[in-house]
């Protein structure tokens, strides 16, 4: 058991329709830093999510959060201390305020005017928006709402799933500034999935590498300049999608 | 009416057969089953009906509608496979629904508790609670593949399965209730319903079949809602475990 773990896996398998998508998977998130997860598609890196948040359970095998096996919390305790963004941002119907209230509704509690638009100015997002239909935000914008959504619950650990992927620059840019004024300011414990190496190396203190459901390689993110791993050195390149 | 007589009634199956046949439409083959078994099925439950109500036996009339819930379990469950314990849970669904309607009618002595008025009332309700036991699963399992996604969002952000999967409820519960609640807006003005039309062509006093119509209509709204409440609030746990997970859906 390491004691700097957020998230800690103990080797742990994870089956679905008799398929392995985990295998042995023996590591650990440290807490108030940034983990960048990188591999290939089909690696798993989403399913590690899925585990973390208790959406999904190890076939086989531990996961600990504060030292503590994850299967102990409450599922719902667990999910508003370990919050999760995916890539695709998928909102409820309704307005922007509508969706920003939605876990503190889950609770049977008010989104305050004042905490409405304390977090949309966390994310960058104008207050103003908050009226606003959904379906009338751009990529970046629905991104950003998510990610504020996910941080109403005050997680600390924000999981977050190829969020700048579909972005152009400059909203990836505004994340990236999002993201670390985060996990500064809130000290949270942040893990992010990223196919972008670059990004990876910027963003990110600590890592993960992951191929075929394994963990190849982890450790200070600066493995990622020098892998030991040759199929992680041609990942890193370019040569493995 | 005479056997003889009935039979010229055939010429309205013969007419299909023949549109069928000209716009090569392929649906003979159909329309000779559906004839066929609605012969058989409708005179073998007319002597049957005829049986009971002479022998005037509670327990016949209770293998009577243990028939019609078994059929219409059987007809229904085809559309929720996905649904685990679906059929049970139709059952459930079925025996709840005709319990509180016929107590309602014979506890309140607003009909008679003779067979003559217990199995035909009991068919129109099992049979109209099957229909809307379709409606709602056909719709219900759509919704649920279709709103994954969703469901699993308001997981991640700390949502029970009840509030996770509530959208998709009550928009299947509306979704099968809407017809009936519709359908009975514009009664009387666009079509008159089938079991007053056959009682006033039968004879009896039109302002009796209308009350008898209203009793029948207002019976069928209760199911309606009550056959979707139910068969929805049985059903949406099955689709997840213990520890509040999704389990892997696919509607058929």
């Amino acid at each position: 058991m390491t004691d700097n773990a957020a998230i800690q896996f103990e080797h742990v398998d994870y089956q679905a329709d008799g398929l392995a998508i985990l295998q042995n998977i023996n590591d650990y998130f440290p807490k108030g830093k940034i983990t960048a997860l990188v591999g290939p598609s089909g690696a798993g890196k989403t399913t590690v999510f899925k585990l973390c948040n208790g959406l999904k359970s190890p076939t086989t095998g531990n996961i600990l959060f504060n030292q503590q096996p994850v299967n102990t919390y409450e599922p719902v305790e667990l999910r508003r201390r370990i919050g999760l963004a995916l890539q695709d941002a998928t909102m409820i119907q309704g307005t922007v305020r509508d969706n920003l209230a939605l876990p503190l509704e889950l609770q049977a509690k008010q989104l305050s005017n004042e905490t409405a638009e304390q977090y949309m100015n966390l994310v960058g997002l104008k207050a103003e928006f908050l009226t606003r239909d959904v379906r009338d935000l751009s990529g970046g914008q629905r991104q950003k709402l998510s990610i504020a959504r996910t941080l109403i619950n005050q997680p600390e650990v924000l999981l977050l799933d190829e969020i700048t992927s579909s972005l152009d620059r400059i909203s990836r840019q505004d994340i990236e500034r999002l993201i670390l004024k985060i996990n500064k300011e809130l000290e949270t414990t942040i893990i992010w999935i990223t196919h972008n190496i670059e990004q990876a190396q910027a963003m990110g203190e600590h890592t993960w590498v992951m191929m075929d459901g394994r963990v190849v390689e982890s450790g200070e993110i600066g493995l990622l300049d020098n892998p030991k791993n040759k199929e992680v050195e041609r990942f890193i390149k370019g040569e493995v999608e | 009416m005479s056997y003889l007589t009935l039979s010229l009634t055939l010429i309205f199956v013969l007419i299909p057969l023949f549109l069928s046949k000209t716009f090569n439409l392929g649906l003979e083959r159909d329309t000779v089953i559906a004839t066929i078994r609605s012969i058989i099925q409708l005179l073998v439950v007319g002597y049957l009906l005829q049986y009971v109500f002479d022998a005037d036996n509670m327990i016949y009339m209770i293998l009577m509608i243990g028939l019609m819930i078994g059929a219409a379990t059987q007809n229904a469950r085809k559309k929720g496979v996905t649904i685990k314990g679906v059929t049970w849970k139709l059952v459930l669904t079925f025996v709840f629904v005709e319990l509180l309607t016929q107590g309602i009618l014979l506890g309140l002595k607003i009909t008679p508790a003779t067979p003559q008025y217990i199995i035909p009332i009991s068919g129109m309700v099992v049979g109209n609670s099957m229909v809307l036991s379709i409606l709602f699963l056909n719709r219900f399992t759509a919704e649920v593949e279709t709103h994954q996604n969703e469901t699993e969002l308001i997981l991640s952000l700390g949502g029970t399965p009840k509030q996770a999967i509530h959208r998709q409820l009550i928009n299947s519960i509306k979704a099968s209730t809407i017809p009936t609640i519709e359908s009975q807006k514009t009664i009387g003005l666009v079509q008159l319903p089938g079991m007053m039309s056959g009682q006033i062509i039968a004879g009896a006093n039109p302002v009796q079949a209308v009350q008898f119509q209203l009793l029948v209509l207002f019976l069928l709204l209760t199911t309606a809602v009550i056959t979707s409440i139910l068969l929805g609030f049985l059903s949406y746990p099955t689709l997840f475990n213990q520890r509040m997970q999704m389990l892997k859906f696919t509607a058929e």
